[in-house]
């Protein structure tokens, strides 16, 4: 019997990839390599962690509830919602300087600016200066959409309808003086908010855009009143409309209201008696909300945050004790093979 | 053995079940001419044209056919239920989330299946328009094959194909035969012959052909091949004869006409109704223990989508019960909502809860297992390895659906024949009488009776003897089916009978016959040819003896023998029978039955396969029953199988025994060292086989299924004779518990080289006792438990007498037995058919038998040794590779939904998503796709060498043991872990702090505060991130594919977010996602915290990874650890038995091991390998060595350590 050797064409192709046989890098987690791996993780964790904890201690933060539901506060007298136009004083001191620049918030709880139905209540066309969705908003906005004489409500939807509405005046006292404390609202929403995503229409003057329309229902201006001293405040692109309209993630929140960094606040708040003066309009206690103002300022890794250094702590603590427990099972169960 | 074709009758008659009863027949015209007035009036029927129609759709029907098609499937389903919900209620997400991935899903299906339907249209052109010739007023014309009817008579030359199934009316040849084969239906290559109806062979011109007046009676069409009765009746001269039709006179469409010049033939099936076409239908389905499990653990996830829903569902109306939650001021409903019945509201809140939470159950996890199994399955057709230089043929895949089940395989049942061994028959000796007859190779003409070799049972062979002896051997001349096939150039391959003439060789479909019709022209007689129904013998005085056949009473599988029944020259009626011993006795009245059947055992203990022959002197009154008896069984239409076994039986009676053959068959190539590491993986191999027990136990021997310390249970008709069935049983039981009791200790280590094991003989007819339903009592129906548990104890089992259906009734007991093992048939003939398609996984070898098995198979390998590498490498490698994928699949989808479950605490229950649109529907499709993709295509946990070497590393995924419940669960777990990590994580960072982007780097003195979008980015981010690394974090061969999918798919998330929120995108009707992804990236705390949790993640499992290492190493994990400190090479000379997991005790004994060890070097190997090796020895002491083998011989060590191949062959 004669074989005929010649390659016959059903053979397969002999190449690494049909045969599987790829070069390749085959690491293993053992313990040999893991073990200090975690010690590096850990120590580099603490490290971090450390800094954190230590950058975040560093940051001061004073933090004032002015629901007035206390009966010593002073805004208890605007809790009742048939006052109108309530104006309530807060008092407080501060020992040390605050240093600057110090960012003034103010935070409300329970309240559910991510619940969906609020959330999608808005029209990205009208502000984005699209005339026609002045004249025919979008759906979505609804019960937002129209007033109750079908005229269209701009900017509609239940977001924008229920802007934060009160507004804050910082006093020092010296000697007896009520000195205003200079507010910078510049910058504080994103930039690329109020410069590309939010646009007023094209008409000069704005308000004859608005022709037609109706403010929104809660709002006692509309939205081309908003800032008439600064016409790149005014309008959709007004900055503190803008921070509203980015929905906080979670139900309590804390919004950036205005910077203190002018004038003889440069360097931070200095030790002394302040006042705030608040224009009490917004209610919150029908859903069991509160409101508050924060003072605080920042350092290169944003707000204090304790939980971000504590839990950078852990972690690389959680590790350090890892690769030692894992050194004990290695030691006690060693394998020659590891030799 | 030539019995394949009747399995193969029962088998499809298996199918079409009630077409047995079909009463129903047709009525053909022949050219379409009407009946002369009288006859019985027929009521002419409708018959389909001859188009082929194998595609599915056509252009007009295609999109709504295949859209069903699709949508049939329960997960497509349950995505067009979700997409549809979406678009009617108001839901949290947009319908695109999950109509794109279906839209993607159902479109990138239909395209792949219109293009293969476009493919078989091109195939259905093809052949629907390929010219035929028919005969038409005596003319041959040619037509469009698709214009073909019933009725018109066909002319086909040599090597045409069929077009149709037709009847043969006449050939070329003058007896009226033609020569066929059946490649292309079978895949036998024998030519087969068929005749032409006696009384119309003689019309030869297409003048003739066309006056032909007759019409054809039969069957309507069925799809078994080799079944057909009809009946023909031709009007000659006013008065109709009616002739018999039966199969052999069917040419079926697809066969190939062979050696005939041209033939006529008349068309009574065609297009779809040709027994081809119903042979097309479709396999039943299989599926894999891991798709069961797969849809276990879908149900599970479809209850957590159901409760979770159910739950937030609930939750929302407990907390809405204050109005002011429901609607404070600044989020009033409208009008039509608040006038919503609270139950619809519920309602649709609920069905809102299902949307948002519907990607724990990806689309994307179908397609990608779909993907996988595909694709990888291409690595068993591209395996150099599984190539067959030989037969030039590679493996063959024909379902990909089970690549995993290779992996999971418990128990093996093969064939004998053709499967563990050669199927290459060598005719060895015969013996007449007593006297045995040896041929040597070189003997050419001239009687040799093997001096040496001879066993003198009797005294010298006589005059009388001699003339035995030359019947003896024109017995085996003629009886059988052999053809001659003459070849004008001569082919090296091929064997001549006689050289210097003109080169001819058999062909036979049973290769028992060739190699005995061979050993006779190597004894003295030379069976030359067929001719004008006379066979001509060369006899030892190169005489020509012609004799006539009168009739072939061929072989099946049941009766076991065949008979010839001719007339010589001299005017004598002879019938000459051939078939098993057991067929034969019991038949034979009078012959030397005590020294044949003693030569006959000592064969079969040989493991030869042995026929016996005998014969009969029919009187010319004896003849003329015969006759009469066989034609009118063969007249029958209905039952006729049954008639002619009766028959026959009638017919082969009282028969005169003349002697025995023996034919080797050798085993094939590595066939035993298979069947060891088949063992060592934990396998049982079960050989079924039709063949005698004696054979076939000295086959089991050789091929070290039966070692020499297996202690042999027999379950034997000849044991239950002597006992009741129930005694035997018991005893047997007693013996195997008994022993297993004792041992459990010593078999705890899990090899099988330290103690007896057993081995169970069972044959045939015990088995039916054994499986018979309890009828007498109930304790007879316990038979098969215990039965089953004997087996259970035995390491091998040996069926022998095997009926081809009892292999799968067999297959079937173990299959549905308590413990359902995975099982897998192999085997290479018709009669493995059954089993093949009984077993999980049936694997077809590429056999002498034909194609058959190989046809009905899920894979087919050209030689059992592949066997080996299909289920130790490539089964390893799909099992590890797909259960990853399930379990990877469930987990990153559950750390990506549970965050969104856990958002809802915070948003009021109101559905709100915690991540984008984008994110939502690219994750599964895009941003996590890939990488797992790939590693479930190329992963190798292990070197392919090591996973051959050590067969029982193939133990550590037994039963599915990836797969497991708790395997499951901690899966789930570790989802739900990084879910809360990552969702608490990002919590604790927005809480009530100012986690913000102070922006300083850009400009000073802003800051800018997040929203809830920033913090669905940061979660979502951490989650891609993780999840591709835990992936990494499971891989243990980066190739540098894998290296570029994974990186490369983190850098598409990045590149895609930068995109994404880059651009104020005209399309979309939001933008909430401008300049998100870049905003977190401007935050110091969010680059920290996506590190910190990405690594919190990951800590757990890399540290139960470790531990679990460390501590209760599997095997597998051994191995790669010490594959890894010898760089690779441990394939090469490492004793990988020591790396075995073994109770941790006893040092010192083992000490001595190890010099025991020293003292027998394994191999020569390099100096370099030397020095490993001998660290090697060193490292030892801490683990336990093998327990020596029995036998402490080096020869056998080195095959059992060193891969050695030592074959023993019989």
């Amino acid at each position: 019997m004669v074989r005929i050797k010649k390659e016959s064409p059903d053979r397969p192709d002999n190449t690494a990839f049909t045969q599987q046989r790829l070069p390749a890098w085959q690491p293993i987690l053992s313990a040999g390599i893991v073990i200090p791996g975690f010690v590096l993780i850990g120590l580099a964790f603490i490290g971090v962690g450390v800094g954190l904890f230590i950058t975040s201690r560093d940051i001061q933060v004073l933090e004032i509830d002015y629901t007035g539901t206390d009966q010593t506060s002073d805004c208890n007298k605007c809790t009742n919602p048939n006052t109108k136009n309530c104006v309530c004083t807060l008092s407080f001191n501060i020992d040390t300087l605050f240093k600057g620049p110090v960012f003034f918030y103010y935070g409300l709880t329970n309240y559910f600016q991510n619940h969906r139905r609020y959330g999608v209540s808005r029209d990205y066309k009208q502000l984005y200066g699209d005339l026609a969705n002045f004249k025919d908003p979008s759906t979505d906005c609804a019960p937002y959409r129209l007033d109750s004489r079908n005229n269209p409500i701009v900017p509609c939807g239940s977001v924008a309808n229920s802007l934060f509405n009160d507004t804050f005046k910082l006093y020092q006292i010296v000697n007896g003086q009520r000195n205003v404390v200079p507010f910078d609202g510049k910058g504080i929403a994103w930039w690329t908010d109020y410069n590309v995503k939010f646009k007023n229409p094209d008409v000069t003057p704005l308000q004859n855009a608005f022709n037609g329309t109706v403010k929104p229902l809660f709002w006692t201006k509309a939205v081309y009143e908003l800032d008439f001293s600064d016409p790149s405040n005014n309008g959709f692109i007004n900055q503190d409309f803008l921070v509203w309209m980015r929905r906080a993630a979670l139900p309590n929140f804390r919004k950036l209201y205005r910077r203190i960094a002018e004038e003889n606040y440069t360097n931070g708040l200095p030790a002394g008696n302040y006042s705030l003066e608040i224009s009490y309009n917004y209610p919150v206690l029908s859903f069991n909300g509160r409101k508050k103002v924060v003072f605080s300022n920042v350092s290169w890794m944003g707000g204090k945050n304790d939980f971000l250094g504590i839990a950078y702590l852990v972690i690389g603590s959680l590790c350090v004790v890892m690769s030692v427990v894992m050194l004990i099972v290695y030691a006690k169960f060693k394998f020659p093979e590891d030799d | 053995m030539g019995m394949d074709f009747s399995t193969l009758r029962t088998l499809i008659s298996r199918y079409c079940v009630g077409e047995e009863n079909w009463v129903d027949s047709r009525t053909v015209y022949i050219s379409h001419k009407e009946p002369p007035p009288g006859t019985e009036a027929f009521i002419q029927q409708r018959f389909p044209d001859n188009r082929i129609v194998s595609s599915k759709y056509t252009f007009w029907n295609f999109i709504p056919k295949n859209m069903f098609e699709q949508f049939r499937r329960v997960a497509n389903f349950y995505f067009l239920v979700i997409f549809l919900v979406q678009l009617i209620i108001d839901t949290p997400t947009s319908p695109i989330t999950s109509g794109l991935p279906l839209f993607f899903v159902i479109t990138v299906t239909a395209i792949k299946q219109g293009y293969e339907d476009w493919l078989r249209h091109k195939a259905d052109n093809a052949v629907n328009k390929c010219p035929v010739h028919v005969v038409q007023d005596g003319k041959v014309t040619c037509k469009q094959s698709r214009k073909l009817r019933v009725g018109d008579v066909v002319f086909v030359t040599e090597d045409e194909t069929f077009p149709c199934d037709l009847i043969l009316l006449s050939s070329s040849r003058d007896d009226g035969t033609c020569f066929v084969t059946t490649a292309s239906l079978d895949g036998e290559s024998s030519h087969k012959t068929y005749y032409a109806v006696q009384d119309t062979k003689a019309y030869k011109t297409e003048e003739e052909v066309s006056s032909i007046h007759a019409t054809i009676e039969c069957e309507q069409p069925q799809s078994d091949l080799y079944k057909f009765v009809g009946r023909i009746n031709i009007y000659m001269n006013n008065e109709p004869v009616a002739r018999p039709l039966g199969s052999e006179n069917l040419l079926l469409r697809g066969a190939t006409l062979k050696n005939t010049e041209y033939i006529y033939a008349v068309a009574i099936y065609t297009g779809m109704e040709t027994k081809m076409a119903l042979n097309y239908q479709s396999k039943s389905q299989k599926r894999s223990a891991v798709e069961k499990s797969m849809n276990d653990y879908l149900v599970v996830y479809l209850c957590i989508l159901i409760s979770k829903a159910i739950i937030n569902t609930a939750l929302k109306y407990v907390w809405q019960a204050d109005p002011n939650r429901d609607e404070p001021w600044h989020n009033e409903r409208t009008e039509a909502e608040r006038q919503r019945h609270i139950l619809i509201r519920a309602f649709t809140d609920f069905l809102a809860f299902m949307v948002l939470f519907n990607y724990i159950i990806p689309v994307s996890m179908y397609v990608t297992v779909e993907m996988q199994k595909f694709l990888g399955s291409y690595f068993i057709l591209w395996d150099d390895e599984m190539f067959d230089e030989e037969l030039g043929e590679r493996a063959v895949v024909n379902t990909s659906d089970l690549n995993e089940e290779l992996g999971q395989v418990e128990y093996v049942f093969t064939d004998k024949t053709g499967t563990l061994t050669e199927n290459n028959m060598e005719f060895i000796e015969c013996c007449v009488d007593g006297h045995v007859y040896v041929p040597h190779a070189i003997c050419n003409g001239q009687v040799m009776p093997g001096s040496d070799t001879i066993d003198m049972i009797d005294t010298s062979p006589g005059p009388d003897a001699r003339d035995r002896e030359e019947l003896f051997f024109r017995a085996v001349c003629l009886c059988h089916t052999v053809q001659v096939k003459e070849e004008e150039t001569v082919d090296g391959i091929k064997h001549g009978i006689h050289q210097g003439k003109s080169s001819s060789f058999y062909i036979s479909s049973s290769p028992d016959e060739v190699a005995l019709v061979e050993g006779m022209n190597r004894l003295g007689f030379t069976y030359l040819r067929q001719k004008d129904s006379h066979m001509e013998i060369l006899n030892r005085d190169d005489k020509v003896e012609r004799f006539e056949v009168l009739e072939v009473l061929s072989f099946d599988s049941v009766r076991r023998r065949m008979s010839v029944i001719v007339r010589c020259s001299t005017g004598e009626v002879y019938l000459f029978c051939k078939g098993a011993d057991s067929s034969i006795f019991p038949r034979v009245i009078s012959g030397k039955v005590d020294q044949v059947k003693a030569r006959v055992e000592h064969n079969a203990v040989e493991g030869l396969r042995t026929l016996c022959v005998a014969y009969r002197c029919l009187s010319p009154e004896q003849y003329q029953e015969v006759c009469h008896l066989l034609s009118r069984a063969k007249l029958a239409l209905q039952d006729r199988d049954r008639q002619l076994a009766e028959a026959y039986d009638l017919i082969e009676k009282d028969l005169i025994l003349l002697g025995a053959t023996a034919v080797e068959d050798r085993l094939q190539e590595k066939a035993a060292d298979t069947i060891e590491s088949l063992h060592k993986a934990g396998m049982k191999v079960w050989v079924l086989t039709g063949d005698k027990m004696e054979t076939a136990s000295a086959t089991c021997y050789a091929s070290k299924l039966f070692r020499r310390n297996t202690q042999i249970l027999e379950l034997t008709t000849k044991r239950t004779e002597e006992q009741s069935l129930h005694d035997v049983l018991f005893d047997l039981s007693r013996t195997v518990l008994r022993h297993y009791g004792g041992m459990t200790r010593e078999t705890s280590s899990g090899l099988s080289d330290d103690y007896t094991d057993f081995g169970l003989i069972i044959d045939g007819a015990t088995l039916t006792a054994v499986m018979r339903p309890g009828q007498e009592g109930s304790n007879s129906g316990n038979y098969k438990e215990l039965f089953l548990d004997i087996c259970r104890n035995c390491s091998a089992v040996l069926c022998c007498r095997m009926a081809p259906l009892q292999k799968a009734q067999i297959v079937k007991m173990i299959k549905t037995s308590k413990e359902h093992p995975i099982t897998l048939a192999i085997g290479d003939g018709a009669n493995d058919v059954s089993m093949i398609q009984e077993a999980h996984v049936g694997i077809g070898i590429m056999g002498k038998e034909g194609r058959q098995a190989v046809r009905n198979s899920d894979y087919a390998i050209p030689k059992f040794k592949h066997l080996k590498k299909m289920l130790l490498v490539h089964g390893h490698y799909y099992y590890i590779r797909v259960s990853e994928l399930v379990q990877y699949f469930f987990y990153k989808n559950v750390v990506f939904i549970f965050p969104q479950f856990l958002y809802q605490f915070f948003c009021g229950f109101s559905q709100q998503p915690l991540y984008d649109t984008a994110y939502l529907t690219l994750y599964n499709i895009s941003f996590t796709s890939l990488p797992i993709l790939l590693y479930s295509l190329i992963e190798q946990h292990i070197n392919a060498d090591i996973l051959k070497k050590d067969p029982s590393l193939y133990k550590d995924i037994a039963k599915n043991s990836l797969l497991k419940w708790s395997s499951f669960i901690y899966w789930t777990a570790l989802g739900i872990y990084d879910a809360i990590v990552m969702f608490f994580g990002a919590y604790f960072l927005f809480d009530n702090t100012t986690f913000t982007s102070n922006g300083q780097l850009m400009t000073t003195n802003t800051q800018m505060m997040f929203g809830n979008w920033t913090f669905g980015t940061l979660v979502f981010t951490v989650l891609v991130f993780t999840v591709t690394f835990k992936l990494a974090l499971d891989t243990h061969y980066w190739t540098w594919i894998n290296h570029f999918v994974i990186w490369g798919s983190l850098l598409f998330f990045v590149v895609f977010s930068l995109l994404w929120g880059g651009i104020i995108w005209p399309f979309l009707n939001y933008q909430r996602m401008y300049y998100v992804f870049m905003q977190m990236l401007s935050s110091g705390p969010a680059w920290l915290s996506i590190i910190l949790l990405i690594t919190t993640c990951l800590l757990p499992d890399v540290v139960k990874k470790v531990i679990c290492r460390a501590l209760w190493p599997t095997t597998t994990e051994r191995i790669q650890k010490a594959d890894k400190l010898y760089k690779g090479q441990l394939s090469e000379f490492t004793p990988l038995a020591s790396l075995h997991h073994q109770p941790k005790a006893g040092g010192l004994q083992r000490g001595s091991e190890n010099q025991r060890n020293a003292a027998h070097p394994r191999r020569s190997d390099t100096p370099i390998k030397k020095v490993m090796y001998t660290r090697w020895q060193r490292s030892t002491n801490y683990c336990t060595f093998t327990p020596l083998p029995l036998f402490a011989n080096g020869s056998k060590r080195d095959s059992a350590y060193g891969g050695a191949e030592s074959e023993t062959s019989v």
